[in-house]
């Protein structure tokens, strides 16, 4: 296929004039688009969507709007600009410029983690697309055919990487990329979180929040990375992972916004009363958030790490916000961490801060989430209910860590697995949750109408009204 | 690694274990078929200060394994075929623990590596004999150590779910080698061209199925949904060609007999003594004190109890409490105790009845744990003094010996003698392929024919001299200053030089598979084990995990 690069491939790679990656990528670009015509939102690709399109990295260029169908959007391969003089900005090569080239020594770590990194974007393209069909209004719709592209955005991204600094092993990871499928038993994605399927909205709202907000801390830890592409390339997807949880933090601040009016119409908080009136009770969101922030801490790894370690030293993938930090070499400094005494407590355990980096990570993470919770809470105090959202402790429901397989109350308290057994009803989403959810999910397809169960947004895409047609499907 | 340099343990390292008691096992038997599952409790480490993560074993997994194959082999020998594979998700094992590794010494890292590579030769050793197949059902992660088990099997069957690699990570990971017989089995064994191994040694991450498959790595592939059923069909295929007899029922491996004091290990046929001043230790092994079974069905009868197959075990494991628990005695001196003539009568038994899966089993027992006495890095002098019984499968033991010594009296009913058997002519071959005597007489002919038309007859020493059976042969009036010496002698020597010295001389002849691992792959690991590059303060595998780089001398040596 040929390719008119400028124009099919918006970037700022100079691809037109590096035959090398044309050559690579004009082979992966037909192999994407049948990936995408295959697992992608398949059922919606005839229609014409109100999508943001980067065609630059300046202000003007990276947010275009038009209607296009997803199957001619153009997935472009952005860097953020430059930065003069950059040097490594942690470990021990602290202060030597950065790498413009993958250093051999470093080849193969530095493609394990695009790999993964990679593999997760057009994971959760498989994992929503069916979600069309159940969209609660147009404007939803439109989000999540916005968050699709950009994870094959992303995906793009982390292909130009492996094509462009990893050879034929990066080529054949890049093939690996499309090859394997969400959920599929013989060709599933890296990481387990992404093989499940998300078959109704609460759950991408929750989804957009947590676990995209994993993938925003993962991207900003590479864009600390020595390895300057690589930093590059995530800063600007920074921008656009932006979006994403946005789509999640004001999807749960809907959903609770409409639970409050109808709690205010009937008058009780009787979660049996709230379904009835076709919206979701409190306690019910309460336990999808639990599912989904313990499911998200995973995939930031073990408490204490040694590739953790060996990434942070090598200057391979740094902690989120560097700068804000006063040791960025961090060779002596230890981390106390509460890890399971074996007898049904917990025992303090001093760690080297090195192999403790995803620690670090996932705590700044889990303050970051506790930003959404009390913006939602304050719509509940505004209404003048007790109740608050809390997030549960990181030792609940792990499955990978020292927390992993021990029972814990959502506070952290480790308790019997038979007690753990008896409550988890209480804690998690249960059948009768799951069931519930699934009957509101009813397509709504009425410019600026909304499902029972969510209110509408403040505010359009791009100064266009709620009732804008944000997809037209005929 | 001796017992004073580990607070906390208490009491000598035992390899007694039992399949109710195993920690990090699974052994299954369906038919013809026993499935070994790897699901290590990380947190039952056999030392304290590290984690079992991911399927990485320490000596104690090793302990269970080895444990689990004699199972196999005399509890359940309608096995035909054994299925090793992890009971854990995505993981198939990752090898020797580092950080176990990084936290021993010296002497535990090759003591282990050493007992590591006996089970795995014991795996082609059962399947070369005794028919006993072995496939490894590589259904996750499969990493260094975890791959060389599945380089011991008969055939590698690996999952292909597009994540799952195979890989040899030591030398860009860690800066040692694959030591457990990787390098040797990979291009030895399964035949990859050595070019394309070196990139496969030099690749931490490894290579996922397809490539695997495309470079000899492993034998099929099947995707997750099909990988049972390949299991299932290579597993029933060798089973079927296999000799080990589909009705039989097994004998009882008990517990051993066996009591530790300050003076030594004590068995029913073998006897440990210490001598802690002189460094040495006395290992006598007695022959049978009572009329053994003439039957194959008596020999099931008597079970674990039968003569050849008990001294066997208690020999077995009193070399390895030696090796593991008692580092500084240096100098094993062997001997005997009780009638030739009864040892000669098992022997005969042994071969009659080798077509019988107990004796054939019991062969390959005493045919392994002699060979383990081979590599085992003590001197070792046969003593062959009044009232010994070296014959036949005893005489292997100053066959095996670095030298013999043996009492040379005058005419008298006491001058002790030693004697050929048919046993001695192939029925236990040292690692080189060949038995002792040929290994001693370097495939001299005329000798060897001689000595086999002799097989039976009673050598006295001046004959036994002549005949070139024995190192010594000294008069009753030099006799305990000769040994006295010698004993004296060799131990003022450099341990080490002898260990290396002694490996050098104690294999002359053909090259095999396991020369080569003791020899040129464990002599080159325990060089690297040793250099600042791999141990040192600032060396791979001593700082593995800390996130700190290693700094390497790069200087070639």
């Amino acid at each position: 296929m040929a390719i008119d690069y400028a124009e099919r491939i918006p970037n700022n790679v100079e691809l037109s004039t590096n035959r090398t990656l044309q050559r690579a990528l004009e082979q992966w670009q037909p192999a994407f688009l049948s990936w995408w015509k295959e697992m992608g939102p398949t059922d919606f690709n005839a229609l014409d969507v109100y999508l943001r399109t980067a065609i630059s990295v300046d202000t003007k260029g990276w947010a275009n709007y038009g209607y296009v169908r997803m199957p001619d959007y153009r997935w472009g391969i952005f860097l953020a600009e430059p930065e003069q003089d950059r040097r490594v900005g942690f470990g021990d090569e602290f202060g030597n410029p950065v790498w413009q080239q993958v250093p051999g020594e470093y080849r193969s770590q530095l493609r394990r983690l695009i790999v993964t990194q990679g593999d997760t974007e057009p994971a959760s393209v498989e994992q929503q697309r069916l979600l069309g069909h159940t969209a609660p209004s147009l404007y939803d719709l439109r989000n999540l055919f916005q968050v699709n592209v950009e994870e094959g955005r992303h995906l793009w991204a982390m292909v130009y990487l492996l094509h462009a600094y990893f050879g034929r092993d990066g080529r054949e990871e890049a093939e690996e990329l499309l090859a394997r499928h969400s959920g599929d038993a013989d060709n599933p994605r890296i990481l387990s979180t992404f093989n499940e399927p998300i078959t109704d909205w609460l759950s991408f709202f929750m989804f957009t929040f947590f676990t995209d907000r994993d993938g925003k801390f993962q991207l900003k830890s590479f864009a600390e990375s020595s390895f300057d592409p690589l930093a590059r390339t995530c800063r600007f997807m920074l921008t656009e992972e932006a979006h994403h949880m946005f789509v999640g933090d004001t999807g749960i601040s809907r959903v609770t916004k409409r639970t409050l009016e109808v709690m205010k119409e009937l008058g009780t908080d009787e979660p049996a009363a709230i379904r009835r009136a076709g919206a979701l009770d409190l306690p019910t969101i309460q336990r999808y958030l639990n599912f989904w922030f313990s499911s998200s801490l995973d995939l930031f790894g073990s408490e204490a790490s040694s590739n953790a370690a060996a990434y942070f030293a090598q200057g391979i993938k740094g902690r989120p916000d560097e700068k804000k930090y006063d040791d960025h070499v961090v060779r002596d400094a230890t981390f106390e961490l509460d890890v399971p005494d074996g007898n049904g407590g917990v025992r303090r355990e001093s760690v080297a801060m090195r192999n403790a980096m995803n620690e670090v990570v996932r705590n700044s993470y889990t303050e970051d989430c506790m930003r959404g919770l009390n913006r939602w809470n304050k719509l509940i105090e505004a209404a003048g209910h007790a109740f608050r959202f809390s997030l549960p402790s990181t030792r609940f429901r792990r499955t990978i860590g020292n927390w992993a397989g021990v029972p814990t109350d959502p506070s952290g308290r480790p308790i019997a697995q038979d007690e753990y057994d008896a409550q988890v009803a209480s804690w998690l989403p249960n059948g009768d949750d799951r069931a519930f959810v699934a009957s509101l999910m009813r397509r709504v397809i009425e410019p600026g109408k909304m499902a029972a169960w969510i209110a509408p947004p403040e505010k359009g895409i791009k100064d266009r009204p709620v009732d804008y047609e944000y997809v037209r499907l005929a | 690694m001796s017992v004073a340099e580990h607070p906390g343990q208490t009491g000598p390292v035992t390899f007694d274990t039992a399949p109710d008691r195993y920690k990090h096992w699974k052994l299954s038997v369906d038919g013809r078929v026993a499935t070994l599952a790897l699901d290590v409790d990380e947190d039952a480490g056999i030392r304290p200060g590290y984690k079992l993560k991911l399927n990485s074993y320490d000596l104690g997994v090793d302990i269970e394994f080895r444990d689990a194959l004699d199972r196999i082999r005399f509890e359940h020998p309608e096995v035909a075929c054994v299925v090793v594979t992890s009971a854990k998700d995505r993981s198939f094992c990752a090898g020797a623990n580092i950080y176990m590794l990084g936290a021993s010494s010296h002497q535990w890292k090759v003591n282990f590596c050493k007992f590591t590579n006996e089970t795995r030769n014991g795996m082609e050793d059962s399947s070369r004999h005794d028919g006993l197949r072995f496939i490894a059902a590589v259904n996750g992660a499969c990493a260094g150590g975890g791959y060389e088990i599945a380089l011991a099997c008969d055939e590698i069957l690996m999952i292909d779910d597009r994540s799952t690699a195979v890989s040899l990570p030591e030398v860009p990971l860690l800066g040692v080698l694959p030591g457990t017989g990787g390098l040797t089995r990979v291009v030895d064994k399964r035949k990859v061209r050595r070019d394309v191994a070196d990139l496969f040694c030099t690749n931490a991450d490894g290579v996922r199925a397809e490539r695997a498959k495309a470079w000899k790595l492993v034998d099929a592939i099947a995707a997750p949904s099909e990988f049972a059923a390949l299991v299932r069909d290579r597993s029933a295929a060798q089973a079927a060609a296999s000799p080990r007899p589909a009705g039989a029922h097994g004998i009882a491996l008990r517990p051993l007999q066996r009591t530790i004091d300050a003076r030594g290990y004590h068995y029913p046929n073998v006897d440990v003594t210490f001598d802690r001043e002189a460094r040495t230790a006395t290992i006598v092994v007695h022959a049978p004190r009572t009329t053994q079974p003439e039957t194959p069905e008596a020999i099931v009868e008597a079970g674990d109890a039968w003569w050849p197959l008990a001294f066997a075990r208690e020999l077995d494991d009193a070399i390895l409490m030696l090796r593991t628990n008692e580092p500084a005695l240096g100098l094993l001196l062997l001997r005997t105790e009780g009638d030739p003539a009864a040892v000669l009568a098992v022997d005969r038994m042994l071969l009659a009845q080798r077509e019988h899966w107990l004796v054939r089993e019991t062969i390959g027992f005493l045919r392994r744990a002699l060979a383990r006495l081979d590599v085992t890095s003590r001197s070792l002098y046969a003593i062959v003094d009044r009232g010994s019984c070296f014959a036949g499968t005893l005489l292997e033991l100053a066959l095996a010996a670095d030298r013999t010594y043996m009492l040379a009296l005058a005419e008298g009913a006491d001058a002790p003698t030693i004697a050929l058997g048919a046993t001695n002519f192939g029925l236990y071959p040292v690692v080189n392929g060949l038995s002792r005597l040929d290994t001693r007489f370097e495939g001299d002919l005329p000798a060897f024919a001689t000595l086999k038309a002799a097989a039976g007859y009673r050598y006295r020493a001046q004959e036994a001299l002549e005949a070139e059976l024995v190192t010594v042969a000294p008069d009753q009036l030099d006799w305990d200053d000769e040994i006295r010496l010698a004993i004296e002698e060799r131990t003022s020597l450099s341990p080490d030089a002898l260990s290396a010295m002694e490996a050098n001389l104690r294999f002359p002849g053909p090259e095999t598979l396991e020369t080569k691992i003791f020899g040129r792959l464990s002599a080159w690991q325990n060089w690297v084990f040793y250099r600042p590059n791999s141990t040192g303060e600032r060396g791979a595998l001593k700082i593995f995990g800390t996130g700190a780089r290693p700094s390497f001398d790069q200087e070639r040596v």
